[in-house]
Protein backbone atom coordinates (compact mmCIF):
# COMPACT_ATOMS: atom_id res chain seq x y z
CA UNK A 1 0.00 0.00 0.00
CA UNK A 2 2.82 2.15 1.07
CA UNK A 3 6.42 2.14 -0.70
CA UNK A 4 9.44 3.58 -0.05
CA UNK A 5 12.53 4.47 -2.30
CA UNK A 6 15.66 6.19 -1.13
CA UNK A 7 14.04 8.93 0.77
CA UNK A 8 16.13 11.29 2.41
CA UNK A 9 14.90 14.09 4.80
CA UNK A 10 15.85 17.27 5.98
CA UNK A 11 15.26 19.63 8.47
CA UNK A 12 16.51 23.31 8.05
CA UNK A 13 20.02 22.87 6.22
CA UNK A 14 20.92 19.67 7.49
CA UNK A 15 20.34 16.36 6.43
CA UNK A 16 18.59 13.90 9.17
CA UNK A 17 18.74 10.76 6.85
CA UNK A 18 18.93 8.89 3.40
CA UNK A 19 18.36 5.57 1.84
CA UNK A 20 15.73 5.15 3.58
CA UNK A 21 13.34 2.29 1.51
CA UNK A 22 10.57 0.14 3.16
CA UNK A 23 7.37 -1.47 1.88
CA UNK A 24 3.94 -1.45 3.61
CA UNK A 25 1.19 -3.75 2.89
CA UNK A 26 -2.17 -3.86 4.07
CA UNK A 27 -2.68 -5.16 8.12
CA UNK A 28 0.74 -4.25 8.42
CA UNK A 29 2.52 -1.08 10.77
CA UNK A 30 5.92 -0.06 10.67
CA UNK A 31 7.42 0.98 14.31
CA UNK A 32 9.87 3.56 13.54
CA UNK A 33 12.45 3.89 16.33
CA UNK A 34 15.23 6.08 16.71
CA UNK A 35 17.49 9.21 19.53
CA UNK A 36 15.68 12.25 19.75
CA UNK A 37 16.35 14.69 16.48
CA UNK A 38 17.44 11.74 14.45
CA UNK A 39 14.08 12.70 11.91
CA UNK A 40 11.53 10.51 13.33
CA UNK A 41 8.84 13.44 12.93
CA UNK A 42 10.18 14.61 9.67
CA UNK A 43 10.22 11.17 8.50
CA UNK A 44 6.45 11.00 9.21
CA UNK A 45 5.48 14.57 8.05
CA UNK A 46 6.66 13.27 4.42
CA UNK A 47 4.69 10.00 4.49
CA UNK A 48 1.63 12.20 5.61
CA UNK A 49 2.05 14.61 2.85
CA UNK A 50 2.66 17.19 4.50
CA UNK A 51 6.49 17.74 3.75
CA UNK A 52 9.16 17.08 0.80
CA UNK A 53 11.44 14.60 0.52
CA UNK A 54 14.98 16.12 -0.14
CA UNK A 55 15.18 12.84 -2.45
CA UNK A 56 13.54 9.37 -3.18
CA UNK A 57 9.97 9.04 -3.38
CA UNK A 58 6.73 8.19 -1.14
CA UNK A 59 4.28 5.76 -3.68
CA UNK A 60 0.87 5.11 -2.28
CA UNK A 61 -1.04 2.18 -4.10
CA UNK A 62 1.67 2.54 -6.87
CA UNK A 63 1.61 6.19 -7.62
CA UNK A 64 4.16 8.86 -6.83
CA UNK A 65 2.95 11.23 -4.20
CA UNK A 66 3.61 14.87 -3.91
CA UNK A 67 2.64 16.72 -0.90
CA UNK A 68 -1.23 17.39 -0.05
CA UNK A 69 -1.59 14.56 -2.96
CA UNK A 70 -5.58 14.06 -2.81
CA UNK A 71 -5.30 10.52 -2.86
CA UNK A 72 -3.32 10.19 -0.03
CA UNK A 73 -5.63 13.28 1.42
CA UNK A 74 -8.48 10.79 1.50
CA UNK A 75 -6.81 7.89 2.99
CA UNK A 76 -4.41 9.05 5.84
CA UNK A 77 -4.75 10.11 8.85
CA UNK A 78 -1.98 11.96 10.66
CA UNK A 79 -2.03 11.91 14.55
CA UNK A 80 1.02 14.19 15.46
CA UNK A 81 2.09 16.19 18.33
CA UNK A 82 -0.50 18.53 17.78
CA UNK A 83 -3.95 17.35 19.27
CA UNK A 84 -5.56 20.54 16.84
CA UNK A 85 -8.53 20.91 19.72
CA UNK A 86 -9.85 24.32 20.18
CA UNK A 87 -10.25 25.48 23.88
CA UNK A 88 -13.26 26.91 23.60
CA UNK A 89 -14.75 23.65 22.40
CA UNK A 90 -16.47 20.79 24.10
CA UNK A 91 -15.34 17.22 23.93
CA UNK A 92 -17.99 16.17 21.95
CA UNK A 93 -17.80 19.66 19.44
CA UNK A 94 -14.18 19.22 18.53
CA UNK A 95 -14.40 15.12 17.90
CA UNK A 96 -17.40 15.82 15.52
CA UNK A 97 -15.11 18.99 13.98
CA UNK A 98 -12.01 16.89 13.46
CA UNK A 99 -14.27 14.18 12.37
CA UNK A 100 -16.16 16.00 9.65
CA UNK A 101 -12.83 18.06 8.23
CA UNK A 102 -11.58 14.37 7.74
CA UNK A 103 -14.29 14.36 5.16
CA UNK A 104 -16.32 11.67 6.99
CA UNK A 105 -19.86 11.33 8.69
CA UNK A 106 -20.88 10.27 11.80
CA UNK A 107 -23.62 10.68 14.07
CA UNK A 108 -24.10 12.07 17.29
CA UNK A 109 -24.28 8.06 19.25
CA UNK A 110 -21.23 7.23 17.14
CA UNK A 111 -19.22 10.29 18.54
CA UNK A 112 -20.41 9.82 22.06
CA UNK A 113 -20.11 6.05 21.52
CA UNK A 114 -16.23 6.90 20.73
CA UNK A 115 -15.72 9.06 23.48
CA UNK A 116 -17.00 6.38 25.80
CA UNK A 117 -14.76 4.19 24.67
CA UNK A 118 -12.05 6.45 25.35
CA UNK A 119 -13.32 6.68 29.19
CA UNK A 120 -14.22 10.06 28.42
CA UNK A 121 -17.96 9.54 28.76
CA UNK A 122 -18.58 12.28 32.01
CA UNK A 123 -16.14 14.66 29.96
CA UNK A 124 -18.09 14.57 27.12
CA UNK A 125 -19.61 18.79 27.40
CA UNK A 126 -16.55 20.03 29.39
CA UNK A 127 -14.74 22.52 27.43
CA UNK A 128 -11.40 21.57 25.68
CA UNK A 129 -9.37 23.81 28.37
CA UNK A 130 -9.93 21.97 31.37
CA UNK A 131 -9.12 18.44 30.07
CA UNK A 132 -5.34 16.87 31.09
CA UNK A 133 -2.87 16.83 28.45
CA UNK A 134 -3.73 12.70 28.60
CA UNK A 135 -7.45 13.55 28.54
CA UNK A 136 -7.12 15.47 25.13
CA UNK A 137 -4.63 12.51 23.55
CA UNK A 138 -7.83 10.87 23.90
CA UNK A 139 -9.86 12.33 21.83
CA UNK A 140 -7.42 11.91 19.37
CA UNK A 141 -7.93 8.20 19.84
CA UNK A 142 -11.86 8.93 19.36
CA UNK A 143 -10.90 10.48 16.29
CA UNK A 144 -8.94 7.17 15.17
CA UNK A 145 -11.80 4.97 16.23
CA UNK A 146 -14.24 6.90 14.44
CA UNK A 147 -12.24 7.97 10.90
CA UNK A 148 -12.31 4.83 8.52
CA UNK A 149 -8.96 5.95 7.14
CA UNK A 150 -6.43 3.37 5.28
CA UNK A 151 -3.15 4.59 6.72
CA UNK A 152 -2.58 5.86 10.19
CA UNK A 153 0.55 8.08 10.55
CA UNK A 154 0.82 7.91 14.26
CA UNK A 155 4.01 10.26 15.70
CA UNK A 156 4.41 9.41 19.55
CA UNK A 157 1.39 8.32 20.61
CA UNK A 158 1.70 7.40 23.41
CA UNK A 159 2.57 10.83 24.77
CA UNK A 160 0.83 11.56 27.99
CA UNK A 161 -1.15 8.58 28.09
CA UNK A 162 -1.09 6.32 31.03
CA UNK A 163 -1.17 2.85 31.09
CA UNK A 164 -4.92 2.04 30.09
CA UNK A 165 -4.65 4.72 27.60
CA UNK A 166 -1.46 3.03 25.94
CA UNK A 167 -3.31 -0.21 25.98
CA UNK A 168 -6.93 1.52 24.68
CA UNK A 169 -4.35 2.39 21.40
CA UNK A 170 -2.96 -0.72 20.90
CA UNK A 171 -6.73 -2.48 20.87
CA UNK A 172 -7.65 0.40 18.06
CA UNK A 173 -4.34 -0.71 16.05
CA UNK A 174 -4.69 -3.94 16.18
CA UNK A 175 -8.22 -3.77 14.97
CA UNK A 176 -7.31 -1.41 12.30
CA UNK A 177 -4.35 -3.75 11.35
CA UNK A 178 -6.86 -6.68 11.50
CA UNK A 179 -9.37 -4.80 8.93
CA UNK A 180 -6.68 -4.24 6.25
CA UNK A 181 -5.48 -0.69 7.45
CA UNK A 182 -1.91 -0.33 7.64
CA UNK A 183 -0.31 2.47 10.34
CA UNK A 184 3.42 3.86 10.17
CA UNK A 185 4.14 4.40 14.57
CA UNK A 186 7.23 6.43 15.81
CA UNK A 187 7.78 5.78 19.02
CA UNK A 188 10.39 5.54 22.24
CA UNK A 189 8.15 2.70 23.96
CA UNK A 190 7.25 -0.95 22.74
CA UNK A 191 4.43 -1.67 22.19
CA UNK A 192 2.70 -4.90 22.53
CA UNK A 193 1.52 -5.02 18.87
CA UNK A 194 1.03 -8.50 17.02
CA UNK A 195 4.60 -9.99 15.92
CA UNK A 196 3.47 -11.20 12.60
CA UNK A 197 1.88 -7.60 11.79
CA UNK A 198 4.79 -5.36 12.97
CA UNK A 199 8.14 -4.28 11.12
CA UNK A 200 10.84 -2.46 12.70
CA UNK A 201 13.24 0.49 11.15
CA UNK A 202 15.18 2.20 12.81
CA UNK A 203 15.86 5.78 11.60
CA UNK A 204 19.48 7.23 11.74
CA UNK A 205 21.83 9.49 10.69
CA UNK A 206 24.47 8.29 7.34
CA UNK A 207 27.74 9.70 6.93
CA UNK A 208 27.42 12.81 4.47
CA UNK B 1 -7.80 -14.93 10.13
CA UNK B 2 -3.91 -14.41 8.00
CA UNK B 3 -5.14 -14.93 4.78
CA UNK B 4 -4.73 -11.46 3.45
CA UNK B 5 -7.49 -10.15 0.91
CA UNK B 6 -6.66 -8.33 -1.93
CA UNK B 7 -8.27 -5.37 -1.48
CA UNK B 8 -8.43 -3.71 2.03
CA UNK B 9 -10.97 -4.12 3.90
CA UNK B 10 -11.36 -0.42 5.32
CA UNK B 11 -13.52 1.42 3.47
CA UNK B 12 -12.09 4.85 2.37
CA UNK B 13 -13.70 8.03 1.73
CA UNK B 14 -12.11 8.67 -0.97
CA UNK B 15 -15.08 9.78 -3.46
CA UNK B 16 -17.57 11.85 -2.12
CA UNK B 17 -15.56 14.28 -0.11
CA UNK B 18 -12.69 14.93 -2.30
CA UNK B 19 -12.10 18.84 -3.10
CA UNK B 20 -15.28 19.67 -1.54
CA UNK B 21 -15.68 23.77 -1.45
CA UNK B 22 -18.99 24.11 0.10
CA UNK B 23 -19.21 21.66 2.94
CA UNK B 24 -15.23 22.77 4.04
CA UNK B 25 -16.34 26.48 3.51
CA UNK B 26 -19.08 26.10 5.71
CA UNK B 27 -17.26 24.04 8.40
CA UNK B 28 -14.84 26.42 8.82
CA UNK B 29 -17.20 29.28 8.69
CA UNK B 30 -19.56 27.64 11.27
CA UNK B 31 -16.44 26.42 13.54
CA UNK B 32 -14.69 30.24 13.69
CA UNK B 33 -17.86 31.62 14.26
CA UNK B 34 -18.50 29.70 17.37
CA UNK B 35 -14.92 30.27 18.61
CA UNK B 36 -15.47 33.71 18.33
CA UNK B 37 -18.89 33.96 19.97
CA UNK B 38 -17.34 31.85 22.71
CA UNK B 39 -14.02 34.77 23.45
CA UNK B 40 -16.70 37.37 22.21
CA UNK B 41 -14.76 39.31 25.51
CA UNK B 42 -11.84 39.87 22.37
CA UNK B 43 -14.11 40.97 19.33
CA UNK B 44 -15.66 43.70 22.09
CA UNK B 45 -12.23 45.07 22.76
CA UNK B 46 -11.54 45.52 19.13
CA UNK B 47 -14.18 47.67 18.16
CA UNK B 48 -14.45 49.51 21.08
CA UNK B 49 -10.22 50.49 19.79
CA UNK B 50 -12.22 51.39 16.43
CA UNK B 51 -14.90 53.26 18.46
CA UNK B 52 -12.42 54.68 20.28
CA UNK B 53 -10.35 55.55 17.83
CA UNK B 54 -12.94 56.89 15.66
CA UNK B 55 -13.95 59.44 18.87
CA UNK B 56 -10.29 60.42 19.67
CA UNK B 57 -10.24 62.99 16.50
CA UNK B 58 -12.96 65.53 17.02
CA UNK B 59 -11.68 65.67 20.29
CA UNK B 60 -8.11 66.26 19.74
CA UNK B 61 -9.18 68.75 16.27
CA UNK B 62 -10.80 71.89 16.08
CA UNK B 63 -14.60 71.48 16.89
CA UNK B 64 -15.41 72.96 13.09
CA UNK B 65 -18.08 71.02 11.25
CA UNK B 66 -16.61 72.13 7.49
CA UNK B 67 -13.08 70.59 9.02
CA UNK B 68 -14.78 67.33 10.65
CA UNK B 69 -16.57 66.45 7.61
CA UNK B 70 -13.58 66.31 5.63
CA UNK B 71 -11.89 64.52 7.72
CA UNK B 72 -14.59 61.89 8.62
CA UNK B 73 -14.36 59.79 5.84
CA UNK B 74 -10.51 59.28 5.79
CA UNK B 75 -10.54 58.68 9.92
CA UNK B 76 -13.00 55.87 9.72
CA UNK B 77 -11.95 54.56 7.20
CA UNK B 78 -8.05 54.13 8.71
CA UNK B 79 -9.37 52.77 11.95
CA UNK B 80 -11.99 50.36 9.95
CA UNK B 81 -8.39 49.31 8.62
CA UNK B 82 -6.66 49.25 12.28
CA UNK B 83 -9.16 47.84 13.33
CA UNK B 84 -9.19 44.68 10.85
CA UNK B 85 -5.30 44.70 11.37
CA UNK B 86 -5.54 44.14 15.18
CA UNK B 87 -7.29 40.81 14.57
CA UNK B 88 -5.33 39.59 11.83
CA UNK B 89 -2.49 37.72 13.46
CA UNK B 90 -4.61 35.23 14.80
CA UNK B 91 -6.39 34.34 11.52
CA UNK B 92 -4.63 31.28 11.19
CA UNK B 93 -1.89 31.89 14.26
CA UNK B 94 -3.95 29.52 16.80
CA UNK B 95 -4.70 27.57 14.36
CA UNK B 96 -1.21 26.81 13.43
CA UNK B 97 -0.06 26.44 16.81
CA UNK B 98 -2.20 23.73 17.92
CA UNK B 99 -2.23 21.80 14.87
CA UNK B 100 -5.69 22.42 13.52
CA UNK B 101 -3.97 23.81 10.35
CA UNK B 102 -1.94 20.97 9.86
CA UNK B 103 -5.64 18.41 9.82
CA UNK B 104 -7.10 21.41 7.58
CA UNK B 105 -4.27 20.77 4.82
CA UNK B 106 -4.76 17.20 5.49
CA UNK B 107 -8.16 17.14 4.43
CA UNK B 108 -9.94 15.74 1.64
CA UNK B 109 -11.37 18.78 1.30
CA UNK B 110 -10.53 22.18 -0.33
CA UNK B 111 -8.07 23.51 0.96
CA UNK B 112 -9.34 27.28 -0.63
CA UNK B 113 -12.74 26.31 0.46
CA UNK B 114 -11.43 26.17 4.25
CA UNK B 115 -9.40 29.22 3.91
CA UNK B 116 -12.52 31.09 2.57
CA UNK B 117 -14.57 30.02 5.57
CA UNK B 118 -12.05 31.13 7.82
CA UNK B 119 -11.89 34.53 5.97
CA UNK B 120 -15.46 35.01 5.85
CA UNK B 121 -15.84 34.43 9.58
CA UNK B 122 -12.96 36.89 10.17
CA UNK B 123 -15.07 39.74 8.36
CA UNK B 124 -18.25 38.90 9.97
CA UNK B 125 -16.76 39.22 13.11
CA UNK B 126 -14.55 42.41 12.28
CA UNK B 127 -15.56 44.25 9.22
CA UNK B 128 -18.82 43.88 9.70
CA UNK B 129 -19.84 45.62 12.48
CA UNK B 130 -16.94 48.34 12.05
CA UNK B 131 -19.38 49.14 8.75
CA UNK B 132 -22.68 48.56 10.86
CA UNK B 133 -21.22 51.11 13.78
CA UNK B 134 -20.08 53.67 11.17
CA UNK B 135 -23.69 55.97 10.62
CA UNK B 136 -23.03 56.64 14.20
CA UNK B 137 -19.75 57.12 14.49
CA UNK B 138 -19.91 59.02 11.33
CA UNK B 139 -22.91 61.54 13.21
CA UNK B 140 -19.39 62.99 14.96
CA UNK B 141 -17.99 64.42 11.78
CA UNK B 142 -21.00 66.38 10.84
CA UNK B 143 -21.86 64.20 7.88
CA UNK B 144 -24.91 64.58 6.52
CA UNK B 145 -27.63 61.32 5.35
CA UNK B 146 -26.09 60.29 1.83
CA UNK B 147 -22.16 60.86 2.72
CA UNK B 148 -22.72 58.26 5.78
CA UNK B 149 -25.03 56.19 3.54
CA UNK B 150 -21.79 56.31 0.68
CA UNK B 151 -19.41 55.61 3.69
CA UNK B 152 -21.39 52.63 5.25
CA UNK B 153 -21.44 50.92 1.25
CA UNK B 154 -17.65 51.75 0.81
CA UNK B 155 -17.21 49.80 4.31
CA UNK B 156 -19.40 47.01 3.47
CA UNK B 157 -17.76 46.92 0.31
CA UNK B 158 -14.22 47.44 1.32
CA UNK B 159 -14.17 45.82 4.57
CA UNK B 160 -14.38 41.93 2.97
CA UNK B 161 -11.22 43.50 0.31
CA UNK B 162 -9.39 44.02 3.73
CA UNK B 163 -10.00 40.54 5.47
CA UNK B 164 -9.02 39.01 1.76
CA UNK B 165 -5.77 40.92 1.28
CA UNK B 166 -5.06 40.22 5.08
CA UNK B 167 -5.61 37.10 5.45
CA UNK B 168 -2.48 36.46 2.14
CA UNK B 169 -0.34 38.89 4.54
CA UNK B 170 -1.50 36.60 7.72
CA UNK B 171 -0.90 33.04 6.11
CA UNK B 172 2.74 34.23 4.95
CA UNK B 173 3.55 35.35 8.38
CA UNK B 174 3.20 32.18 9.60
CA UNK B 175 5.52 31.23 12.31
CA UNK B 176 7.81 34.14 11.29
CA UNK B 177 9.34 35.95 14.35
CA UNK B 178 7.75 39.39 15.03
CA UNK B 179 5.18 38.62 12.30
CA UNK B 180 2.15 41.13 13.25
CA UNK B 181 4.31 43.99 13.00
CA UNK B 182 5.96 41.91 9.59
CA UNK B 183 2.20 41.48 8.58
CA UNK B 184 1.65 45.14 9.03
CA UNK B 185 4.23 46.06 6.97
CA UNK B 186 3.20 43.99 3.87
CA UNK B 187 -0.80 44.35 4.43
CA UNK B 188 -1.21 47.97 4.92
CA UNK B 189 0.30 49.13 1.53
CA UNK B 190 -1.73 46.81 -0.41
CA UNK B 191 -4.95 48.48 1.30
CA UNK B 192 -4.12 51.86 0.34
CA UNK B 193 -6.06 51.45 -3.50
CA UNK B 194 -8.95 50.14 -1.15
CA UNK B 195 -8.80 52.90 1.34
CA UNK B 196 -8.54 55.87 -1.81
CA UNK B 197 -11.28 54.41 -3.05
CA UNK B 198 -13.23 54.32 -0.30
CA UNK B 199 -12.70 56.97 1.05
CA UNK B 200 -12.67 58.81 -1.93
CA UNK B 201 -16.31 58.26 -2.91
CA UNK B 202 -17.74 60.41 0.42
CA UNK B 203 -15.53 63.34 -1.32
CA UNK B 204 -17.07 62.56 -4.26
CA UNK B 205 -20.46 62.96 -2.95
CA UNK B 206 -19.65 66.10 -1.64
CA UNK B 207 -18.36 67.40 -4.77
CA UNK B 208 -21.61 66.49 -6.85
CA UNK B 209 -19.87 64.08 -8.82
CA UNK B 210 -21.51 60.73 -7.46
CA UNK B 211 -19.96 57.88 -6.25
CA UNK B 212 -20.40 55.78 -8.75
CA UNK B 213 -16.93 55.57 -9.77
CA UNK B 214 -14.96 54.83 -6.73
CA UNK B 215 -17.80 52.14 -5.71
CA UNK B 216 -17.27 50.01 -9.05
CA UNK B 217 -13.96 50.05 -8.15
CA UNK B 218 -14.02 48.62 -4.75
CA UNK B 219 -16.71 45.75 -6.11
CA UNK B 220 -14.20 44.97 -9.10
CA UNK B 221 -11.89 44.74 -6.79
CA UNK B 222 -13.43 42.81 -4.26
CA UNK B 223 -14.40 40.25 -7.23
CA UNK B 224 -10.79 39.82 -8.01
CA UNK B 225 -9.62 39.32 -4.67
CA UNK B 226 -12.77 36.61 -3.72
CA UNK B 227 -11.69 34.73 -6.78
CA UNK B 228 -7.78 34.84 -5.82
CA UNK B 229 -6.84 35.96 -2.18
CA UNK B 230 -8.10 32.06 -0.98
CA UNK B 231 -5.58 30.35 -3.08
CA UNK B 232 -2.68 32.44 -2.31
CA UNK B 233 -3.74 32.24 1.22
CA UNK B 234 -4.27 28.66 0.93
CA UNK B 235 -0.74 28.26 -1.38
CA UNK B 236 1.04 30.34 1.72
CA UNK B 237 -0.82 27.74 4.19
CA UNK B 238 0.81 25.10 2.59
CA UNK B 239 4.45 26.46 2.49
CA UNK B 240 4.37 27.46 6.21
CA UNK B 241 3.48 23.78 7.03
CA UNK B 242 6.09 22.19 5.12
Amino acid sequence: MLEVRDLAGERGLARLFAGIAFRLEPGRVLAVTGANGSGKTTLLRILAGLSSPAAGEVRFRGAPMAPFDPRLRAAVVFHGHLPALKDELTAVENLAALVALAGAQATTAELAAALDSVALTGRRMLQARVLSQGQRRRIGLARLAVLKKALWILDEPTTALDAEGTALLVRLLTAHLERGGCAVLATHQALPLPPERTASLTVAPRGS
Amino acid sequence: MTTAAPTPAVPLDDDASAGAVAPAFLWALARDLRIAFRSRAELGVQLMFYVIVVTLFPLATVPERTLLAALGPGVLWVAALLASLLSLPRLFAADFADGTLEQMALSPWALPGLVSGKIAAHWLTTGLPVALLAPLLGAQYALDGPALGTLTTTLLLGTPILSLLGAIGAALTLGARGGGSLLALLVLPLCVPVLIFGAGAVDAVHAGLGAGASLSFLGAGLLVAIVGAPFAAAAAVRIALE
